[in-house]
């Protein structure tokens, strides 16, 4: 239990550290890093309590997928730092008032008196060949089967929703067909044979003379 | 806990309007362009069907409720009558909206498919049993609004309202799911009936609960839009295509109603005391502030969205009475309003035509003597809406007032007469301008017989659901009969 519990300090503490960054860090490059930091750290806190296979997924789809995704749109738009920090700076004390009042809150109502461990004991460990994510599977497929199906409906309205509002023709884009440049012959479509009518050589131009007002300056 | 086939024809409104949405789908990619209304004809007989199956699942079962899923889903008479409003209201939609979705070339399969979708969210959400489900619902219902309200590519007034509605709504699920997630954190439990059966059974740990009951109740006023969660309404209706502010403004505040009444009164029935209170203050606000401010606006689509703004307000007061006639009489303002507001938007969409939108006030002008008939049924919704008997809108206010005076609130019944009366002002701004200004266009309105025949339901149903309300308010009884 002790060394489990060390792990969980240090691993709750790298998390904190690494939220408390992604909110203070300028370059918003390294504030998308020290959230895959946070997500990582959160996915050993998970594998602490025995979800092994929700810290799998954490690691795979956030960090792997979707974080990705987050830090190639961060790269891409040209956020203007400065701006945001000037706004930044003229809602702080507004933000700090109302930031230390929800603390507060959420301390009366999440601290030990409500959420300690007398009211919620750590959970009997389980035996050595449990498969939590059998478990996950079975109960996915037989409990929870309804929210499951509804869950399928709502990412094929997030497939059809991007297509419509993304998709469209655009007469005037440049665009290249790769079928068509195969097709090309050598013929009248690559070459061009133009005869032209040889001109005469131009005669070479003079140096023009210099005129009085120059030799005076 | 195990899947049994009988659970299937309870979800039999479900499937069919699931498999209407993929049949369309697949359909409209075959479909040559100029064949597009094969969509409409799909989408009419999918509702229709849906319809009926309501009524045959309904039937069979009759008025105690049937639980499926292992008490995910739930079919009980409540359930019937929305699940049945909806259907209608979203029939109504796609009658309205062919003519000013062709001129657009926005007459696709997707317009469809997306509004099936949501209406199937809707009806998930009607149906939900625990918090899990009616969460996954509001997103499948909210994907697809976001995505409609941002349907016309070219317009920068859709992309900035759909991008609005986006964030906030964004922010209203993230608080609702908070509020889940604090009443998980108390009762361990996730089904509206065994929250309900952890709180009385301690209902030592309150302050936990009255912690997400907040967030919960910041939720679901964002999804109503009642003041002050209701900033995203007239921006988004206005930057809307007309047809999917009309769907937008009817169908959803079923299904918020809906949500609601699962929540507070099926799951969190034990905090009636706390949550009651709050909801004053939101109905107060929101009757105030959304009949004050639509006096002030030109554009008739925001105007209406200040009056969906008041008519929540309405709603919140007979849900927070807490009673059995509370009750009935909120959800008889939900189904009727819903009309209403698709009648208003639906006189709108026809006016509207290729190259023009019908959104200011000044539009209207003249209209009676352009389309004496079209006239005749926005003057019946509008005076619905103003309250007006012996149209419907007066029989669902006089009940919510009821309500309130029984349980002794005269002070919340008096501001709210108060505050119908200034808004009363802006409903009839609109029938002296369709009767009594000369019109500034004499463009043709909507003609195709799909519009007329709805918007001569809509009209009519106001006049005769308001002589006769004893059918709708019978529905609307056995529904809390339990």
């Amino acid at each position: 239990m002790g060394f489990e519990k060390f792990l969980f300090y240090v691993f709750a503490a790298i998390t904190v550290f690494a939220a408390g960054m992604v909110v203070t860090r300028r370059n918003p490059v390294q504030a998308v890093l020290y959230l895959v930091l946070a997500f990582v750290s959160s996915a050993a806190l998970w594998l602490l309590i025995e979800a092994e296979f929700l810290g799998i997924v954490l690691v795979l789809v956030y960090v792997g997928a979707v974080m990705v995704l987050f830090l190639f749109v961060v790269m891409m738009l040209d956020i203007d730092i400065t701006a945001l920090q000037s706004q930044f700076i003229k809602h702080l004390p507004l933000g700090l008032v109302i930031a230390a009042m929800m603390l507060f809150n959420l301390f009366l109502v999440l601290g030990p008196s409500n959420f300690g461990l007398s009211a919620f004991p750590s959970p009997e460990p389980k035996p050595a060949g449990y498969s939590n994510t059998a478990t996950l599977g079975l109960d996915l497929y037989t409990v929870y089967l309804y929210q499951f199906e509804i869950a399928a409906v709502i990412l094929l309205v997030a497939i059809i929703a991007a297509i419509r509002l993304t998709l469209r023709r655009r007469p005037q884009t440049k665009y290249q067909d790769p079928a068509r440049q195969v097709r090309v012959r050598k013929g009248p479509d690559r070459i061009r044979v133009v005869s032209m009518p040889a001109e005469p050589t131009p005669p070479p131009i003079m140096a023009a003379p210099r005129t009085e007002e120059e030799a005076a300056s | 806990m195990s899947f049994q086939a009988i659970d299937l024809f309870t979800l039999l409104p479900e499937l069919v309007v699931l498999i209407t949405a993929c049949t369309v789908l697949v359909v409209d990619l075959y479909l040559p362009a100029d064949r597009k209304d094969a969509n409409q004809l799909i989408t009419f007989a999918g509702l229709v069907l849906a319809l009926l199956a309501v009524g045959v699942v309904g039937l069979s079962f009759g008025p105690e409720p049937t639980l499926a899923f292992g008490g995910a889903f739930v079919r009980d008479p409540l359930s019937d009558l929305l699940k049945g409003a909806v259907l209608v209201v979203t029939l109504l939609a796609f009658a309205y909206s062919a003519r000013y979705m062709r001129e657009r070339n926005m007459w696709v399969g997707e317009f469809h498919v997306l509004v099936l979708f949501a209406l199937l969210g809707i009806l998930v959400m009607i149906s939900a049993n625990g918090f899990l489900t009616i969460y996954l619902g509001l997103e499948l219902l909210a994907l697809c609004l976001y995505a409609l309200v941002a349907f016309n590519r070219d317009s920068g007034a859709g992309a900035e309202a759909a991008m609005k509605y986006f964030v906030l709504g964004a922010l209203g699920s993230g608080m609702l799911l908070y509020g889940i997630s604090m009443i998980y954190g108390a009762t361990g439990e996730l089904g509206f009936a065994p929250v309900a059966q952890a709180m009385s059974a301690d209902g030592a740990e309150s302050r936990i609960l009255v912690f997400g009951l907040v967030f919960v109740i910041i939720g679901i006023a964002f999804k109503f839009g009642a003041v002050p969660f209701h900033m995203w309404i007239p921006d988004v209706y206005q930057g809307a295509p007309a047809p999917v502010a009309l769907f937008l403004s009817s169908a959803p505040k079923v299904a918020a109603f809906a949500m609601a009444v699962r929540i507070l009164v099926d799951a969190l029935a034990g905090l009636g005391s706390d949550w009651s209170d709050i909801l004053i203050i939101l109905s107060v606000l929101s009757m105030g502030i959304g009949n004050v401010v639509a006096i002030a606006q030109s554009n008739i689509k925001r105007m209406l969205g200040y009056s969906t703004i008041s008519h929540v307000g309405f709603i919140f007061l007979g849900l927070l009475a807490g009673t059995h006639e509370g009750y009935v009489a909120a959800m008889f303002y939900a189904v009727v309003y819903a009309l209403m507001a698709a009648g208003a938007f639906g006189v709108l969409v026809m006016l509207s035509h290729q190259g023009f939108e019908a959104e200011n006030l000044d539009d209207l002008k003249g209209l009676g003597d352009r389309d004496p008939w079209l006239a005749a049924m926005m003057t019946l919704v509008m005076f619905s809406m103003a309250g007006v008997p012996p149209l419907v809108g007066f029989m669902a206010k006089l009940l919510v007032l009821q309500a309130v005076i029984d349980i002794g609130l005269v002070w919340l019944a008096v501001v709210a007469v108060v505050f119908s009366i200034v808004g009363a002002f802006y409903y009839l701004r609109v029938v002296k301008m369709i009767y009594f200004d000369k019109p500034v266009s004499d463009a043709p309105v909507d003609s195709t017989r799909d519009a007329r025949i709805a918007v001569s339901v809509n009209g009519l149903s106001m006049l005769v659901l308001g002589m006769f309300p004893a059918a709708l308010l019978s529905l609307c009884e056995a529904a809390f009969a339990g």
